[in-house]
Parts: structure tokens; sequence; C-alpha cells
């Protein structure tokens, strides 16, 4: 199944994009994903476990994905 | 209630308008600026980039437990999103109450939480030509937490 991946920031800038769709095997998590996405960057700038938002809600490294979702790899918040 | 991400200079006026009423007594108002020297560095500006949708989302549900705290429906929050300048306004807090505390109380939340759950993130330029992701303090939100557990340090 297929899921979107969104980077932002320094996340985006150590995989050099802000948007990846990658196949997942079915019942895949959170952790998942973000290992195949530190495969793809520069890891040493992706810790081994990153604040996730899956379809724009915070979420747990063992959230079972489904087909579409949408999971963002957070870096550290600086708003305000 | 009121909450809005943007890409607009900030109009405090306007934000204020939106939670003044006759009935109350006090309006806190808190805006955040770009500072020129952060950890030791000059800053020349700074640039702000969002989950945007997420960080709608999640800016109106902080106004909503934000005016629950408060038993006031009178609470605004704008965060522009872009390139701004030393000295520019980059987020406003406004709380109106009949009294003092609590919009104070509230205005204090919404910047906080703010802080802590909305992805937003910010890149400075510095003098010398450079640009930077910035990692987050917590000295306010550490001072924040001694002031309620009556600490101190």
């Amino acid at each position: 199944m297929t899921v979107t991946v969104l980077l932002f920031a320094s996340y985006a800038d150590a995989v050099g994009r802000s948007e990846i769709e990658i196949d997942v095997e079915f019942g895949a998590t959170v952790k998942d994903v973000i290992e195949h996405v530190r495969k793809l960057g520069d890891a040493t700038r992706l810790p081994e476990a990153p604040m996730v938002a899956v379809n724009e809600q915070y979420a747990s490294r063992d959230h079972e994905l489904r087909a579409g979702d949408e999971v963002a790899l957070i870096p550290p918040v600086a708003g305000g | 209630m009121y909450s809005a991400i943007v890409e607009r200079p900030i109009d405090s006026n306007s934000i204020i308008e939106r939670v003044s009423r006759g009935s109350n007594g006090a309006v806190v108002l808190f805006l955040g600026t770009v500072r020129e020297v952060n950890d030791g560095r000059e800053v020349t500006g700074i640039e702000y980039t969002a989950y945007r949708s997420m960080a709608a989302r999640v800016l109106s549900t902080i106004v909503e437990e934000a005016a629950a705290l408060a038993d006031s429906n009178d609470v605004a929050v704008e965060h522009r999103l872009g390139e701004l300048e030393v000295g520019e306004c980059s987020v406003a807090v406004a709380v109106a109450h009949p009294h003092r505390t609590r919009a104070f109380e509230a205005a204090r939340y919404v910047i906080e939480e703010l802080k802590q759950r909305v992805p937003i993130w910010k890149r400075e330029h510095y003098v010398d030509g450079t640009r930077e992701w910035v990692r987050p303090t917590s000295h306010d939100a550490n001072d924040f937490v001694d002031a309620r557990e009556g600490g101190g340090r």
C-alpha cells in the first residue's frame, strides 16, 4: 500500500525533498516509515524517533497505517 | 474565538477588536517579535514555515482549550509565516475577560502551548549570510512551570 510522507524544515533539507510517496507492506507502522525515510537521506540528521503526525494528529511509533495515510515527520517545533 | 495562520503583517489592533466587548474589564495582548540577537549571534531576519493545515487545526484546538480555561470565548491568536525582519510581529494573542487574572492565565496558556504543539519552524538569517533552523529553547517555558508550581531558581 502507498502512504504519503511529508517532511519539513531541517528534515526536508536532510532528505532533499518535502513530499514522498512510499510503498509499505500492509500493517506497516509509523516506525517502518521512519526507517524507510532514514535510508533515503542523511540519516545522521534524521533522528531515530522523530515526532510524527498521521493525518494531522500526533501519533506513536507503533501506530498502524492505512493506505493513503499522510505521515508527517515533525522536527522540534519552534513557533512563536 | 479566532485563530489564523497568515502570510501578511499582523495588525494587533484588529486582534484586540476581535475580543473586545463591554462586559470585559480586561484585555491581555501578547506580541512575539523577531529578536535581533539569539544565542549571541546577530540576526537580520527570520523565515517561518509550517505544516499549514495541521498548524491551523492545532492552533484552533489550543484556543478552544484556553477559552475553557478562562471561561470566556474572547480568545484570539494569529501566527505569521514567511520572511520577517527584526522587530516585526510573528505572533499575537489576545484574551479578554471581565477580570484580569483569567485573561493573563489564558493568554499565557495560548503562547506556551503554541510553542510546544503547533508545527511551525523558523530559520534565522544571520549577518554573515548563513541560515539555520532554530532549535527550540525552553527558558521561558521553564519559568512558566516554576511560576505555576510556586518554585523559582
